[in-house]
């Protein structure tokens, strides 16, 4: 059982650096790229939870189809470097602390919480089947489903009538 | 060897993966070959015919120059995102490849018990080749990109965008397959092929879902790229696209991924349409197991005719050795035992073979799309016919009274 251990070291640490890495990169792409990384080691984080399938779906969905938009847009566009700026001072010194203090409190919540209790016993991990999924998705949940879809729907709708040029 | 015994799975794996790399490295090399040799006599050329007999070392040489040719890198580039292109572009395309069952589930390695022509077996291989190809337009996009330069920069952007339209024809003309099959499983969609109408005629999808194959196979050559749809590298347009600044063996990863694609998309289209591993005759045909061994050994005596009245001095000499290598691999293959083993990985390769002559076949006749057709055909024409496809194919499913009139 040591392997999933070690992937699963692996894929965190990648995350956890992909997204210090989306914020301190100055180049737009770079930040792209850091984010897709985050996105792919999520994915096979959720591979090791037992969830093949919205681990395919994010990677399809996510890496594959959104980001490829935000990158063909930061191409288009031909965006430079972003400008640094000082940090200021509010950020420095209230922001940095009260980060910290959320970290300390998330870190501890989930150490006491039941659901680090029933870590590890391998309960979560046998996979899931999509048909099993499906069914779930396409009865029980019908309606937030589609009521989520309608939703996405209604921003893109919006989106484009922003963006559409006057007559 | 204490390791070797612990983890016989880990090292079987490993092993698949190294021969399997191999193969399709080689197939790679011999891709490119074939389609200089094709395309050469559909223009009523000779093709690459010095480097070897009728040019056979002709891949070994171009990779060896490419090996040796000077890495420039243009000192105005993106450095990381320049160099990550090309690693992207290829490894993806490889990892594809590695989801593939080439024969049935059924033939195990003798000692560890592992299927012995797929390296994996997963309930959403399908969900997973898509998910690959579909992080595969960052090599192509970061490419244009990071060279810092006009034309590549529009050859990412038109490959991206031609890349992300044709994606969704290519995926909703496979779901009607996929409600056909009723599972993710490539080894299930094939299974499920098995049978025949009439006794004769295979149950392969490509007969109910020819719609669909028409859709796919078209949005396929539209995403790997190739001509009609080769508008990220339109040479009269923009030198050469996205790898214009590329040089030595970046620029042949780009090419190696390219001919990886094409390999993936045909193996989908075999998996998918056409009974991957399944033999086209029926069960009762007994003597087809002994068709792989014909041919090779039909094709030795062809070559042995060659180099006796064709080949002259070192060619001959090479000729011999592939006269010798089908020949003995043909007889081979006629062994009983041996020729039960490689039924499924025959038939695969053999339609794969069939349908890249295809791609090939079409890159020697048409002419290319004009930019703004590509887009309208993919949108207004391919996305609709796949998507009505897929709703009538719903519809037959929900109501079998459709089916049996």
């Amino acid at each position: 059982m040591i392997l999933p251990l070690i992937i699963f070291s692996l894929c965190a640490l990648l995350a956890v650096g992909g997204a210090v890495a989306l914020i301190l990169s100055r180049e737009p792409i770079h930040s792209a790229l850091a984010l897709i990384l985050v996105m792919v080691s999520l994915a096979v984080l959720y591979l090791l939870l037992g969830a093949p399938f919205v681990a395919a779906v994010q990677i399809i969905v996510y890496a594959g189809a959104i980001m490829v938009l935000f990158v063909f847009v930061i191409m288009l566009l031909n965006m430079e470097a972003e400008e640094r700026t000082d940090f200021s001072k509010i950020a420095k010194f209230v922001g940095v602390p009260l980060g910290l203090v959320l970290i300390v409190w998330a870190a501890y919540w989930l150490a006491h919480s039941p659901a680090a209790s029933a870590m590890g016993t391998g309960a979560a991990m046998e996979p899931s089947s999509t048909r099993e999924l499906s069914k779930q998705l396409f009865r029980q949940y019908l309606f937030p489903f589609e009521a989520t879809s309608i939703l996405i729907l209604i921003a893109l709708l919006g989106a484009l009538v922003m963006a559409r040029k006057e007559e | 060897m204490g390791f070797i015994t612990q983890h016989p799975v880990l090292v079987a794996s490993v092993i698949k993966i190294a021969v399997l790399l191999f193969i399709v490295m080689t197939a790679l090399a011999y891709l490119t070959w074939a389609e200089r040799k094709i395309i050469a006599h559909i223009q009523s050329r000779w093709g690459p015919y010095f480097v070897g007999a009728h040019g056979l070392l002709q891949p070994l040489a171009d990779g060896l120059k490419f090996l040796f040719k000077e890495d420039i890198t243009p000192p105005v580039t993106d450095r990381l995102v320049y160099t990550l292109a090309p690693f992207l572009a290829l490894s993806l395309a490889l990892t594809a490849i590695a989801l593939i069952p080439f024969g049935p589930p059924s033939v195990l390695i003798p000692v560890v018990g592992q299927q012995a022509w797929s390296i994996t077996d997963i309930n959403i291989g399908l969900l997973l080749v898509f998910a690959i190809t579909a992080i595969g337009v960052y090599g192509v996009a970061l490419a244009g990109w990071s060279s810092n330069s006009k034309y590549p920069l529009m050859g990412g952007l038109r490959s991206s965008a031609q890349m992300i339209s044709y994606e969704v024809s290519l995926t909703m003309s496979v779901v009607g397959v996929v409600l056909l099959a009723g599972t993710l499983n490539f080894n299930e969609i094939i299974k499920g092929q098995s049978g025949y109408w009439f006794h004769f005629i295979p149950r392969w999808h490509v007969i109910p879902q020819v719609i669909g194959f028409l859709c796919y196979f078209t949005a396929a050559i539209a995403e790997t790229n190739r001509v009609p749809f080769d508008l990220p590298e339109a040479e009269t347009e923009l030198v050469a696209g996205f790898h214009t600044e590329y040089s030595s063996f970046k620029f042949a990863m780009f090419f190696m991924a390219e001919y990886a694609n094409m390999i993936t998309v045909s193996c989908l289209a075999t998996i998918l349409f056409f009974g991957g591993w399944l033999s086209p005759f029926p069960d009762s045909w007994k003597w087809q197991i002994f068709l792989p061994g014909a041919g090779l050994v039909l094709l030795g005596i062809y070559c042995a005719y060659d180099t006796l009245t064709e080949m002259r001095g070192i060619a001959r000499l090479q000729l011999a050795v592939v006269t010798l290598l089908a020949l003995g691999g043909g007889l081979l293959c006629l062994y009983p035992p041996v020729a039960q083993v490689i039924q499924g990985p025959f038939w695969f390769t053999t339609k794969i073979l069939v349908i890249l002559f295809f791609y090939i076949w079409m890159r020697g006749t048409l002419p290319r799309f004009r930019y703004d057709q590509l887009m309208s055909f993919g949108w207004k024409l391919l996305l609709p016919v796949s998507l009505a496809n897929l709703v009538v194919t719903a519809f037959v499913m929900i109501w079998p009274w459709l089916r049996h009139g």
